[in-house]
């Protein structure tokens, strides 16, 4: 398998998120619909200017990319649905980059976005897939939580990490959220209090879930030039790795795809895990994200207590992770649960951050992680992402 | 080790009854036919019929080879890869049963998967597959101990899983018969708190009266199932304290269809064995139903025993042979109702058995004892479909493998 191809020509911009709320009565179409009203007021971008258009969500249904983009007056040349969850930011940066690189549109509004009504959540679980309706899910209902109890209960023995270490990432990414004023998990947390919180799936306690909710992300991807038109601060990419249902073999899931194409993405990149200067990781449950930090070349697995317990994880601290709380404090919103740590990635390297800013920020690793179609979750991917202008 | 089940206590009659919840029921149509297999108690899981390879979850083609699927009984045996004790559920049937544990077992067939774990069961242990219906008729994997341990049975969460007799309330229709009788002696056995035992017609000495109704647990009732009347106010008099419904009425005469055949013996069978039934079914389903998930005696299922010759036809006992094809069609139709309230419909299958309207048959034959043991083991495994004796087992299997070709087997 050669290198992959540069991204040249290629400029991400306007990082968007409409500010999250618990349950909402709207719909999927309501929130995409704010996502890109507040994607224009960045961009002075209407309708008719956006001719490339992706979309990522789980509440839209009966409808796809198709039905938003006529509900939502768009006219594109160039669309696509990424059914992916977890994953869809990645991978929507993927698809829409090459798509601007080839010329096959211009400017790409790339939009998540998820509902969260009252009991949708249950629904949303019973018919969440084939796999998990039929054998998963009929299982005591325990929802994803669950399933990455199973996944983490084996991840603790086999690795030998601690509920002490899974707590560490959960203080210190609390503590980041508490910059943002869009987190809906605004009061402090200490290690006590994780330690000592009600179990919702052992080993899983509470504040090793995240709290569903309603919101949208979005971000532009076009061409330098467009960016440097529109007066948009950008970001290059320098290096993006995809896999889907990696390592089927495993028992019980220790290990995603990105530890299978690790070299092809930092090769490409030219720089190491320690070139990053923030790292915003899916974090639907700390072991993914202890798990992704090994996957992507941090560390060993063996090694994770250790490199756990040497870093601080926080913004003004070393390895700033999840820098506005990521999911597990800021709140998930479906499929834009996969996009938030793209444009917070962004964010923090543009210098236009919700909360406290890692100084001198110009590189970040955004890792996504997505849908537990069964046993464990399916699709993963990579980006590194570079400045490119501030404007 | 599992805890023995207390004895219940009595139940407030002003207190609302825990609702009969089943867990979430949507399968696709592999899952369903999946579901065929556990209501036999057969563990099977898709091997293709190309490369062989065992697959699970369900799935529609293979995902080696892409060749097609067969469903094929595989060995049983797994080892715990990973637990977790699930304390928060957002269904309604498994709130009301937390916590509850599930499990990663990789199968010795090969595959992976999610499974309930049975109390005695933990990580690294080497278990024992089952393939078990749950209270939606739906399939489902649960782990048990690779060996018998105490009290096995009274696990809390294999409970849910089957209709066991102990501590369990329950009505056996038909106590005048040598079956009715061996019936009501091994639910006792097996640990039934009370065998309501109906009989037709108080006013008769019946064989073994004396002996039976003195029994402890015994409770004789008037039970007439040609009679929507008798059974009625059966229902009213017994109604939630009903757990288990049995089945036993039977009439069985010779006669063919053309020729041999007597127009009063056919009503006679259909009177008893297809309306009764349904006299039985509406006089107990409904308060069943309202107490399918009421503690260690909730109700639980509703067992109709039936010749097998329902499957097929059978020469010279035609009339005998309609009416079973009846009650089978009303039994899934039955199942289909209970099966969104929480309450099992088993069918027990037998061939002819050994009494003196079977005189003209070469053996084997089943005995009181055979049946029996067969209504026990179905209502302990929660098994749909359990054959009684050799006949039945040689016919069912005949007719899952070609039902035109048994049809005209049994009736020439």
């Amino acid at each position: 398998m050669g290198l992959q191809s540069p991204y040249e020509g290629v400029a991400i911009c306007a990082p968007t998120t409409v500010p999250y709320v618990r349950f909402s009565p709207e719909s999927a179409h309501w929130w995409a619909g704010a996502a890109l009203q507040s994607l224009a007021q960045t961009t002075g971008l209407g309708p008719a200017d956006i001719d490339g258009f992706c979309f990522a969500s789980f509440s839209a249904a009966p409808d796809t990319v198709v039905g938003m983009v006529q509900h939502l007056g768009l006219s594109p040349r160039w669309m696509d649905h990424i059914p992916t969850g977890g994953a869809s930011g990645v991978m929507a940066l993927r698809r829409a980059a090459r798509a601007v690189q080839c010329g096959d549109a211009e400017v790409v509004a790339c939009v998540a976005a998820d509902t969260n009504q009252i009991d949708s959540y249950r629904q949303t679980l019973a018919g969440f897939s084939r796999f998990s309706q039929d054998a998963t899910y009929p299982y005591g209902f325990g929802g994803p939580n669950a399933t990455f109890a199973l996944i983490t209960d084996n991840f603790m023995r086999q690795f030998g990490v601690t509920r002490e270490a899974f707590g560490k990432l959960c203080v210190a990414q609390r503590k980041n959220a508490l910059s943002n004023p869009l987190a809906l998990m605004n009061k402090p947390l200490s290690l006590d209090q994780y330690m000592s919180a009600r179990p919702i799936s052992d080993p899983v306690h509470l504040f090793d879930c995240v709290m569903p909710c309603a919101g949208a992300e979005a971000f532009l991807v076009t061409t330098p030039k467009k960016a440097e038109e529109l007066g948009l601060s950008s970001a290059r990419i320098l290096a993006t790795i995809e896999r889907h249902n990696a390592f089927a073999e495993d028992s019980v899931q220790f290990r995603g795809g990105w530890e299978r194409d690790r070299e092809a993405l930092w090769q490409r990149a030219g720089c190491r895990p320690e070139d990053m200067h923030c790292v915003q990781v899916y974090d639907d449950y700390p072991v993914i994200v202890a798990m992704q930090l090994a996957d992507l070349g941090f560390c060993e697995k063996p090694d994770l207590s250790d490199f756990i317990a040497a870093n601080e994880f926080t913004i003004s601290g070393s390895l700033p992770l999840n820098t506005n709380g990521g999911q597990l404090s800021a709140g998930q919103a479906g499929a834009a649960g996969g996009f938030q740590n793209l444009t917070e990635g962004l964010r923090q390297i543009l210098r236009c951050p919700l909360g406290d800013r890692v100084q001198g920020a110009e590189r970040a690793l955004v890792s996504g992680f997505g849908l537990v179609n069964y046993d464990r979750g399916v699709c993963t991917g990579a980006v590194v992402l570079e400045r490119q202008a501030l404007r | 080790m599992t805890e023995p089940l207390p004895t219940p206590k009595r139940k407030d009659p002003l207190g609302r009854s825990t609702l009969g919840h089943v867990p979430p029921g949507l399968r696709s149509r592999a899952a369903t036919e999946m579901a065929t297999y556990a209501a036999q108690g057969r563990f099977v899981l898709q091997s293709c019929d190309r490369c062989r390879s065992v697959t699970y979850p369900p799935r529609d083609r293979c995902p080696t080879c892409w060749g097609t699927l067969t469903w094929v009984d595989q060995d049983s045996g797994a080892r715990v890869e990973a637990v977790t004790t699930i304390r928060h559920s957002t269904d309604n049937f498994f709130r009301n049963h937390m916590p509850w544990r599930i499990g990663t077992v990789r199968l010795d067939a090969g595959p992976v998967a999610i499974v309930h774990l049975h109390g005695d069961v933990h990580q690294g242990d080497r278990v024992r597959m089952t393939l078990r219906l749950d209270r939606g008729g739906n399939p489902a994997l649960f782990a048990m101990p690779k060996e018998e341990t105490p009290n096995m049975q009274d696990d809390p969460q294999l409970r849910c899983f089957t209709a066991h007799p102990k501590h369990r309330r329950i009505l056996v229709t038909d106590g005048r018969s040598a079956i009715g009788q061996a019936i009501a002696r091994a639910l006792l056995k097996a640990g039934a708190q009370t065998v309501f035992l109906g009989d037709a017609d108080p006013l008769m000495r019946y064989p073994g009266k004396a002996e039976i109704e003195a029994q402890e647990g015994i409770e004789p009732v008037s039970l007439n199932m040609t009679d929507s009347g008798s059974v009625q106010e059966l229902a009213a008099q017994l109604g939630g304290r009903v757990d288990i419904v049995i089945n036993t009425a039977c009439f069985v005469r010779p006669g063919g269809v053309a020729f041999g055949a007597k127009l009063s013996d056919l009503q006679a069978g259909f009177d008893l064995g297809v309306l009764g039934l349904v006299r039985l079914a509406q006089g107990f389903a409904p308060a069943m139903s309202a107490r399918s998930d009421d503690g260690v005696n909730s109700a639980a299922a509703f067992l109709d025993i039936l010749p097998v010759s329902g499957l097929s036809g059978q020469f010279g006992y035609a009339g005998a042979a309609a009416s079973a094809a009846a009650r089978l069609s009303l039994l899934s139709g039955l199942r289909g109702e209970m099966q969104q309230t929480g309450i099992r419909v088993l069918s027990v299958l037998t061939g002819p058995v050994d009494d003196d309207w079977h005189q003209d048959l070469p053996q084997p034959k089943v005995v009181p004892g055979q049946l029996a043991r067969a209504v026990v083991h179905a209502l302990t495994e929660g098994q749909e479909f359990t054959c009684a004796g050799d006949v039945a087992k040689d016919l069912f299997a005949r007719w899952q493998a070609n039902p035109l070709l048994t049809m005209r087997e049994e009736n020439r």
